[in-house]
Protein backbone atom coordinates (compact mmCIF):
# COMPACT_ATOMS: atom_id res chain seq x y z
CA UNK A 1 0.00 0.00 0.00
CA UNK A 2 2.93 2.37 1.06
CA UNK A 3 4.65 2.05 -2.31
CA UNK A 4 1.03 3.00 -4.04
CA UNK A 5 0.82 6.16 -2.16
CA UNK A 6 4.87 7.10 -2.73
CA UNK A 7 4.06 6.48 -6.45
CA UNK A 8 0.96 8.41 -6.66
CA UNK A 9 3.10 11.36 -4.28
CA UNK A 10 5.54 11.06 -6.91
CA UNK A 11 3.43 11.04 -10.07
CA UNK A 12 1.47 14.30 -8.57
CA UNK A 13 4.14 16.16 -7.68
CA UNK A 14 7.97 15.14 -7.74
CA UNK A 15 7.97 13.76 -11.68
CA UNK A 16 5.13 16.01 -12.88
CA UNK A 17 4.06 15.28 -16.22
CA UNK A 18 3.61 19.11 -17.23
CA UNK A 19 6.69 21.17 -15.47
CA UNK A 20 9.63 18.21 -14.98
CA UNK A 21 8.65 16.53 -18.45
CA UNK A 22 7.25 19.36 -20.65
CA UNK A 23 4.85 17.20 -21.26
CA UNK A 24 1.40 18.43 -22.90
CA UNK A 25 2.94 22.21 -23.14
CA UNK A 26 0.99 23.06 -26.47
CA UNK A 27 -2.43 22.76 -24.57
CA UNK A 28 -0.76 23.70 -21.29
CA UNK A 29 0.65 27.28 -23.12
CA UNK A 30 -2.49 27.65 -25.07
CA UNK A 31 -5.57 26.71 -22.59
CA UNK A 32 -4.14 28.30 -19.30
CA UNK A 33 -5.71 32.15 -20.19
CA UNK A 34 -8.91 31.20 -17.82
CA UNK A 35 -8.74 29.41 -14.99
CA UNK A 36 -12.27 28.00 -15.86
CA UNK A 37 -11.54 26.17 -18.85
CA UNK A 38 -7.79 25.12 -17.69
CA UNK A 39 -9.79 22.99 -14.77
CA UNK A 40 -12.13 21.67 -17.54
CA UNK A 41 -9.23 20.47 -19.41
CA UNK A 42 -7.64 19.21 -16.27
CA UNK A 43 -9.99 17.42 -15.25
CA UNK A 44 -10.49 15.85 -18.88
CA UNK A 45 -6.91 15.39 -19.28
CA UNK A 46 -7.08 13.10 -15.56
CA UNK A 47 -10.02 11.17 -16.92
CA UNK A 48 -8.25 10.07 -19.55
CA UNK A 49 -5.21 9.61 -18.55
CA UNK A 50 -6.71 7.42 -15.27
CA UNK A 51 -8.40 5.10 -18.22
CA UNK A 52 -5.59 4.88 -21.23
CA UNK A 53 -2.79 4.07 -18.64
CA UNK A 54 -4.18 1.05 -17.30
CA UNK A 55 -5.44 -0.05 -20.61
CA UNK A 56 -2.58 0.41 -22.55
CA UNK A 57 -1.09 -1.30 -19.57
CA UNK A 58 -3.24 -4.63 -19.86
CA UNK A 59 -2.57 -4.63 -23.85
CA UNK A 60 1.02 -4.07 -23.60
CA UNK A 61 1.28 -6.92 -20.78
CA UNK A 62 -1.03 -9.39 -22.67
CA UNK A 63 -0.29 -9.17 -26.25
CA UNK A 64 3.00 -6.74 -27.08
CA UNK A 65 5.47 -7.97 -24.64
CA UNK A 66 8.42 -10.07 -25.31
CA UNK A 67 6.55 -13.36 -24.31
CA UNK A 68 3.23 -12.31 -23.76
CA UNK A 69 1.19 -14.41 -26.27
CA UNK A 70 2.55 -17.42 -24.19
CA UNK A 71 -1.06 -17.68 -23.28
CA UNK A 72 -2.07 -18.52 -26.50
CA UNK A 73 0.87 -21.19 -26.88
CA UNK A 74 2.88 -18.70 -29.18
CA UNK A 75 6.62 -18.06 -27.74
CA UNK A 76 9.33 -16.20 -28.64
CA UNK A 77 7.57 -13.36 -29.67
CA UNK A 78 8.62 -9.85 -29.25
CA UNK A 79 5.81 -7.05 -30.58
CA UNK A 80 6.98 -4.42 -28.17
CA UNK A 81 8.14 -2.67 -31.22
CA UNK A 82 4.09 -2.23 -31.86
CA UNK A 83 3.85 -0.76 -28.43
CA UNK A 84 3.86 3.17 -30.06
CA UNK A 85 0.72 2.14 -32.68
CA UNK A 86 -1.16 0.34 -29.87
CA UNK A 87 -0.52 3.03 -27.79
CA UNK A 88 -1.99 5.57 -30.02
CA UNK A 89 -4.73 3.96 -31.69
CA UNK A 90 -5.80 3.06 -28.27
CA UNK A 91 -6.09 6.32 -27.32
CA UNK A 92 -7.31 8.06 -29.95
CA UNK A 93 -10.40 4.67 -29.56
CA UNK A 94 -10.69 5.12 -26.31
CA UNK A 95 -11.38 8.85 -26.04
CA UNK A 96 -13.96 8.48 -29.36
CA UNK A 97 -15.76 6.12 -26.99
CA UNK A 98 -15.55 8.28 -23.98
CA UNK A 99 -16.86 11.15 -26.30
CA UNK A 100 -19.75 8.84 -26.96
CA UNK A 101 -20.61 7.50 -23.12
CA UNK A 102 -20.66 10.76 -22.19
CA UNK A 103 -23.15 11.97 -24.91
CA UNK A 104 -25.13 9.58 -24.07
CA UNK A 105 -25.10 8.99 -20.42
CA UNK A 106 -24.03 12.44 -18.97
CA UNK A 107 -24.90 15.53 -21.46
CA UNK A 108 -24.10 18.03 -18.75
CA UNK A 109 -20.33 17.02 -18.42
CA UNK A 110 -20.14 15.97 -22.12
CA UNK A 111 -20.91 19.70 -22.98
CA UNK A 112 -18.43 20.69 -20.18
CA UNK A 113 -15.53 18.85 -21.18
CA UNK A 114 -16.82 18.21 -25.16
CA UNK A 115 -14.36 20.54 -27.07
CA UNK A 116 -11.57 19.69 -24.67
CA UNK A 117 -12.04 15.71 -25.53
CA UNK A 118 -10.97 15.87 -29.28
CA UNK A 119 -8.03 17.69 -28.42
CA UNK A 120 -6.64 15.32 -25.99
CA UNK A 121 -5.80 12.37 -28.35
CA UNK A 122 -3.15 14.59 -29.52
CA UNK A 123 -1.91 15.86 -26.02
CA UNK A 124 1.24 14.45 -25.63
CA UNK A 125 1.04 14.44 -21.84
CA UNK A 126 -1.58 11.32 -22.33
CA UNK A 127 0.50 9.21 -25.00
CA UNK A 128 3.69 10.46 -22.38
CA UNK A 129 2.15 8.68 -19.65
CA UNK A 130 1.79 5.28 -21.49
CA UNK A 131 5.19 5.35 -22.61
CA UNK A 132 6.11 6.21 -19.33
CA UNK A 133 4.66 3.21 -17.78
CA UNK A 134 5.80 0.53 -20.55
CA UNK A 135 9.55 1.88 -19.97
CA UNK A 136 8.92 2.03 -16.48
CA UNK A 137 7.38 -1.72 -16.27
CA UNK A 138 4.60 -1.10 -14.15
CA UNK A 139 2.33 -3.57 -13.03
CA UNK A 140 -1.75 -3.14 -13.61
CA UNK A 141 -1.96 -1.56 -9.90
CA UNK A 142 0.61 0.52 -10.54
CA UNK A 143 -0.32 1.80 -13.77
CA UNK A 144 -3.81 2.82 -12.21
CA UNK A 145 -2.50 4.82 -9.39
CA UNK A 146 0.24 6.33 -12.16
CA UNK A 147 -2.50 7.46 -14.43
CA UNK A 148 -4.86 8.86 -12.13
CA UNK A 149 -1.54 10.49 -10.51
CA UNK A 150 0.05 12.01 -13.49
CA UNK A 151 -3.39 13.22 -14.52
CA UNK A 152 -3.89 15.14 -11.54
CA UNK A 153 -0.22 16.44 -11.29
CA UNK A 154 -0.80 17.83 -14.82
CA UNK A 155 -4.71 19.13 -14.01
CA UNK A 156 -2.74 21.20 -10.76
CA UNK A 157 -0.22 22.35 -13.03
CA UNK A 158 -2.26 24.09 -15.85
CA UNK A 159 -4.69 25.63 -12.85
CA UNK A 160 -2.46 27.05 -11.07
CA UNK A 161 -1.00 28.35 -14.61
CA UNK A 162 -4.08 29.83 -15.50
CA UNK A 163 -4.61 31.54 -11.90
CA UNK A 164 -1.06 33.20 -12.64
CA UNK A 165 -2.29 34.80 -16.22
CA UNK A 166 -5.21 35.84 -14.66
CA UNK A 167 -3.40 38.14 -12.57
CA UNK A 168 -0.83 38.37 -15.40
CA UNK A 169 -2.98 40.73 -16.80
CA UNK A 170 -2.21 42.97 -14.65
CA UNK A 171 1.07 43.52 -15.12
CA UNK A 172 3.16 46.21 -17.53
CA UNK A 173 4.86 43.61 -19.19
CA UNK A 174 7.48 44.99 -22.57
CA UNK A 175 6.09 44.81 -25.95
CA UNK A 176 8.42 41.68 -26.89
CA UNK A 177 7.54 39.32 -24.42
CA UNK A 178 3.80 40.07 -24.26
CA UNK A 179 1.98 36.88 -24.73
CA UNK A 180 3.97 33.80 -25.18
CA UNK A 181 7.52 35.54 -24.10
CA UNK A 182 6.26 36.05 -20.64
CA UNK A 183 4.24 32.38 -19.99
CA UNK A 184 7.15 30.85 -21.02
CA UNK A 185 9.25 32.92 -18.17
CA UNK A 186 5.59 31.89 -15.73
CA UNK A 187 5.98 28.56 -16.85
CA UNK A 188 10.18 28.00 -15.86
CA UNK A 189 9.44 30.12 -12.55
CA UNK A 190 6.92 27.29 -11.36
CA UNK A 191 8.77 24.55 -12.87
CA UNK A 192 11.53 25.84 -10.45
CA UNK A 193 8.83 25.99 -7.33
CA UNK A 194 8.02 22.04 -8.54
CA UNK A 195 12.00 21.46 -8.13
CA UNK A 196 11.89 21.90 -4.78
CA UNK A 197 9.76 18.53 -4.71
CA UNK A 198 12.51 16.73 -6.13
CA UNK A 199 14.73 16.87 -2.92
CA UNK A 200 11.37 14.54 -1.26
CA UNK A 201 12.62 11.22 -0.31
CA UNK A 202 9.90 8.76 0.04
CA UNK B 1 18.06 22.46 -59.24
CA UNK B 2 16.97 25.57 -60.24
CA UNK B 3 13.43 24.25 -61.66
CA UNK B 4 13.04 21.79 -57.65
CA UNK B 5 14.11 25.52 -55.90
CA UNK B 6 11.06 27.51 -57.01
CA UNK B 7 9.71 30.33 -55.39
CA UNK B 8 7.03 28.43 -53.36
CA UNK B 9 9.55 25.94 -52.22
CA UNK B 10 11.88 28.48 -51.48
CA UNK B 11 9.38 30.08 -49.47
CA UNK B 12 8.00 26.88 -47.82
CA UNK B 13 11.83 26.11 -46.57
CA UNK B 14 13.21 29.69 -45.76
CA UNK B 15 9.53 30.68 -44.02
CA UNK B 16 9.72 28.41 -41.18
CA UNK B 17 13.32 29.88 -39.78
CA UNK B 18 12.24 32.60 -37.94
CA UNK B 19 9.38 34.51 -40.27
CA UNK B 20 7.02 32.01 -39.17
CA UNK B 21 9.19 29.68 -36.87
CA UNK B 22 6.89 26.57 -35.29
CA UNK B 23 8.07 26.93 -32.07
CA UNK B 24 8.14 30.49 -31.55
CA UNK B 25 5.69 31.81 -33.12
CA UNK B 26 3.22 28.82 -33.85
CA UNK B 27 3.72 27.84 -30.42
CA UNK B 28 3.88 23.92 -31.74
CA UNK B 29 5.95 20.81 -30.71
CA UNK B 30 7.20 22.94 -27.37
CA UNK B 31 6.90 19.50 -25.22
CA UNK B 32 10.28 18.13 -26.78
CA UNK B 33 11.86 20.78 -27.46
CA UNK B 34 12.53 21.71 -23.87
CA UNK B 35 13.06 18.01 -22.46
CA UNK B 36 15.69 17.32 -24.76
CA UNK B 37 18.18 20.23 -24.92
CA UNK B 38 20.39 19.95 -22.07
CA UNK B 39 22.78 18.43 -24.35
CA UNK B 40 24.02 19.01 -27.78
CA UNK B 41 23.83 15.25 -28.76
CA UNK B 42 20.88 14.39 -28.08
CA UNK B 43 19.09 17.52 -29.51
CA UNK B 44 20.84 17.19 -33.05
CA UNK B 45 19.15 13.29 -32.96
CA UNK B 46 16.07 14.59 -32.09
CA UNK B 47 16.09 17.35 -34.56
CA UNK B 48 17.17 15.10 -37.51
CA UNK B 49 14.56 12.77 -36.03
CA UNK B 50 11.75 15.30 -36.53
CA UNK B 51 13.09 17.11 -39.74
CA UNK B 52 13.11 13.53 -41.05
CA UNK B 53 9.72 12.38 -39.68
CA UNK B 54 7.51 15.57 -40.55
CA UNK B 55 9.09 15.48 -43.83
CA UNK B 56 8.18 12.25 -45.09
CA UNK B 57 4.89 12.08 -42.96
CA UNK B 58 3.57 15.13 -45.01
CA UNK B 59 4.91 13.73 -48.48
CA UNK B 60 2.86 10.59 -47.74
CA UNK B 61 0.08 12.16 -46.54
CA UNK B 62 -0.01 14.44 -49.38
CA UNK B 63 0.34 11.87 -51.77
CA UNK B 64 -2.77 10.32 -50.84
CA UNK B 65 -4.35 13.76 -49.55
CA UNK B 66 -7.33 13.24 -52.37
CA UNK B 67 -8.06 9.12 -51.36
CA UNK B 68 -8.58 9.78 -47.44
CA UNK B 69 -12.31 10.35 -46.36
CA UNK B 70 -12.19 13.64 -44.06
CA UNK B 71 -13.87 12.06 -41.37
CA UNK B 72 -10.98 9.52 -40.40
CA UNK B 73 -8.34 11.81 -41.60
CA UNK B 74 -6.78 12.15 -38.18
CA UNK B 75 -6.23 8.34 -37.49
CA UNK B 76 -5.20 8.01 -41.08
CA UNK B 77 -2.71 10.62 -40.38
CA UNK B 78 -1.69 9.15 -37.19
CA UNK B 79 -1.31 5.91 -38.41
CA UNK B 80 1.38 7.07 -41.26
CA UNK B 81 3.62 9.20 -38.50
CA UNK B 82 3.42 6.82 -36.24
CA UNK B 83 5.09 3.76 -38.94
CA UNK B 84 7.50 6.34 -39.54
CA UNK B 85 8.50 7.32 -35.60
CA UNK B 86 8.69 3.20 -34.99
CA UNK B 87 11.26 2.93 -38.19
CA UNK B 88 12.70 6.11 -36.63
CA UNK B 89 12.95 4.12 -32.68
CA UNK B 90 14.13 1.09 -34.06
CA UNK B 91 17.04 2.49 -36.18
CA UNK B 92 18.13 4.72 -33.14
CA UNK B 93 17.70 1.61 -30.89
CA UNK B 94 20.36 -0.34 -33.48
CA UNK B 95 22.84 2.14 -34.02
CA UNK B 96 22.45 4.69 -31.79
CA UNK B 97 21.63 2.78 -28.31
CA UNK B 98 23.08 5.30 -25.91
CA UNK B 99 21.15 8.32 -27.60
CA UNK B 100 17.99 6.41 -27.88
CA UNK B 101 18.30 5.47 -23.75
CA UNK B 102 18.60 9.20 -23.20
CA UNK B 103 15.88 10.42 -25.39
CA UNK B 104 13.54 7.49 -23.83
CA UNK B 105 10.03 8.47 -24.33
CA UNK B 106 10.87 11.69 -26.75
CA UNK B 107 11.24 9.87 -29.62
CA UNK B 108 7.96 7.95 -29.20
CA UNK B 109 6.32 11.86 -28.58
CA UNK B 110 7.34 12.56 -32.13
CA UNK B 111 3.82 11.13 -32.71
CA UNK B 112 1.96 13.70 -31.04
CA UNK B 113 4.39 16.16 -32.00
CA UNK B 114 2.13 19.02 -33.10
CA UNK B 115 4.09 20.52 -35.53
CA UNK B 116 4.03 16.73 -37.31
CA UNK B 117 0.46 16.96 -37.14
CA UNK B 118 0.07 20.65 -37.37
CA UNK B 119 1.97 20.33 -41.18
CA UNK B 120 0.12 17.27 -41.69
CA UNK B 121 -3.50 18.66 -41.49
CA UNK B 122 -2.49 22.44 -42.72
CA UNK B 123 -0.04 21.92 -45.28
CA UNK B 124 0.16 18.79 -46.62
CA UNK B 125 -3.74 17.95 -46.92
CA UNK B 126 -3.74 21.43 -49.32
CA UNK B 127 -0.87 20.47 -51.77
CA UNK B 128 0.97 18.64 -53.69
CA UNK B 129 3.85 15.63 -52.41
CA UNK B 130 7.11 17.93 -53.39
CA UNK B 131 6.02 21.02 -51.99
CA UNK B 132 4.72 19.22 -48.76
CA UNK B 133 7.89 17.63 -48.61
CA UNK B 134 9.87 20.68 -48.65
CA UNK B 135 7.28 22.34 -45.92
CA UNK B 136 8.17 19.32 -43.98
CA UNK B 137 11.88 20.01 -43.86
CA UNK B 138 11.43 24.03 -43.75
CA UNK B 139 9.44 23.37 -40.70
CA UNK B 140 11.65 20.72 -38.82
CA UNK B 141 14.56 23.32 -39.68
CA UNK B 142 12.60 25.79 -37.76
CA UNK B 143 12.47 23.50 -34.99
CA UNK B 144 15.75 22.22 -35.16
CA UNK B 145 17.17 25.87 -34.81
CA UNK B 146 15.65 26.60 -31.98
CA UNK B 147 16.38 23.03 -30.21
CA UNK B 148 20.07 24.19 -30.88
CA UNK B 149 20.26 27.25 -29.99
CA UNK B 150 18.53 26.23 -26.52
CA UNK B 151 21.05 23.23 -26.40
CA UNK B 152 24.14 25.58 -26.89
CA UNK B 153 22.79 27.28 -24.20
CA UNK B 154 22.15 25.15 -21.99
CA UNK B 155 24.95 22.29 -22.11
CA UNK B 156 27.79 25.15 -22.43
CA UNK B 157 26.91 26.81 -19.04
CA UNK B 158 25.73 23.87 -17.96
CA UNK B 159 28.75 21.41 -18.03
CA UNK B 160 30.62 23.38 -19.89
CA UNK B 161 31.29 21.07 -22.84
CA UNK B 162 29.76 21.16 -26.64
CA UNK B 163 29.28 17.85 -27.74
CA UNK B 164 30.75 16.35 -25.01
CA UNK B 165 34.17 18.15 -25.61
CA UNK B 166 35.36 20.53 -23.12
CA UNK B 167 35.39 24.00 -24.08
CA UNK B 168 35.32 26.17 -20.88
CA UNK B 169 37.44 24.24 -17.99
CA UNK B 170 35.53 23.87 -15.08
CA UNK B 171 36.67 24.76 -11.91
CA UNK B 172 37.39 21.28 -10.17
CA UNK B 173 39.21 20.14 -13.12
CA UNK B 174 41.15 23.25 -12.22
CA UNK B 175 39.72 25.59 -14.49
CA UNK B 176 38.45 29.11 -13.53
CA UNK B 177 34.47 28.07 -14.80
CA UNK B 178 31.70 27.20 -11.84
CA UNK B 179 29.20 25.49 -14.27
CA UNK B 180 25.65 26.90 -13.46
CA UNK B 181 23.20 23.60 -12.47
CA UNK B 182 20.24 25.47 -13.27
CA UNK B 183 20.89 25.23 -16.96
CA UNK B 184 21.01 21.38 -16.50
CA UNK B 185 17.76 21.62 -14.95
CA UNK B 186 14.08 21.79 -16.60
CA UNK B 187 13.20 24.96 -15.53
CA UNK B 188 16.48 26.41 -17.61
CA UNK B 189 14.70 25.47 -21.07
CA UNK B 190 11.60 27.35 -20.34
CA UNK B 191 13.92 30.95 -19.96
CA UNK B 192 16.20 30.66 -22.69
CA UNK B 193 12.74 29.89 -25.00
CA UNK B 194 11.06 32.89 -23.30
CA UNK B 195 14.49 35.13 -23.85
CA UNK B 196 14.87 33.99 -27.39
CA UNK B 197 10.99 35.01 -28.25
CA UNK B 198 11.66 38.10 -26.99
CA UNK B 199 14.57 38.75 -28.87
CA UNK B 200 13.11 37.70 -32.10
CA UNK B 201 9.93 39.68 -31.42
CA UNK B 202 12.61 42.72 -30.95
CA UNK B 203 13.80 41.98 -34.42
CA UNK B 204 10.52 41.47 -36.08
CA UNK B 205 8.06 43.79 -34.31
CA UNK B 206 5.12 42.24 -36.65
CA UNK B 207 5.35 39.09 -34.62
CA UNK B 208 4.23 41.09 -31.24
CA UNK B 209 0.97 39.58 -29.69
CA UNK B 210 -1.53 42.89 -28.76
CA UNK B 211 -2.06 42.90 -24.97
CA UNK B 212 -5.20 41.81 -23.96
CA UNK B 213 -5.22 44.63 -21.41
CA UNK B 214 -4.37 47.85 -21.50
CA UNK B 215 -2.55 49.35 -18.45
CA UNK B 216 -3.52 52.99 -17.32
CA UNK B 217 -1.40 54.99 -15.72
CA UNK B 218 -2.03 55.91 -12.12
CA UNK B 219 -1.79 59.89 -13.64
CA UNK B 220 -4.78 59.73 -15.82
CA UNK B 221 -6.21 56.63 -14.55
CA UNK B 222 -9.84 57.93 -14.07
CA UNK B 223 -11.58 54.41 -15.41
CA UNK B 224 -9.26 52.47 -13.03
CA UNK B 225 -11.09 50.90 -10.48
CA UNK B 226 -9.90 49.88 -6.98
Amino acid sequence: MEAYVSLFVKAVFIENLALSFFLGMCTFLAVSKKIPTAMGLGIAVMVVQAITVPANNFVYHTLLKEDALSWMGITGVDLSFLALLSCIGMIAALVQILEMILDKFFPALYFALGVFLPLITVNCAILGGSLFMIERDYNFGESVTYGIGSGLGWALAITVMAGVREKLKYSDIPAGLQGLGITFITAGLMSLGFMAFSGIQL
Amino acid sequence: MSEILNDETKKVLVEPLVDNNPITLQVLGICSALAVTSQMSTSLIMALALTLVTAFSSAAISAIRNHIPSSIRIIVQMIIIASLVIVVDQVLKAFAYEVSKQLSVFVGLIITNCIVMGRAEGYAMKNPPLESFMDGIGNGLGYSLILIVVAFFRELFGSGKLLGIEIIKLSKDGGWYDPNGLMLLPPSAFFIIGLIIWGVRQWKPKQVEKADFKIMSIAHGEGGHH
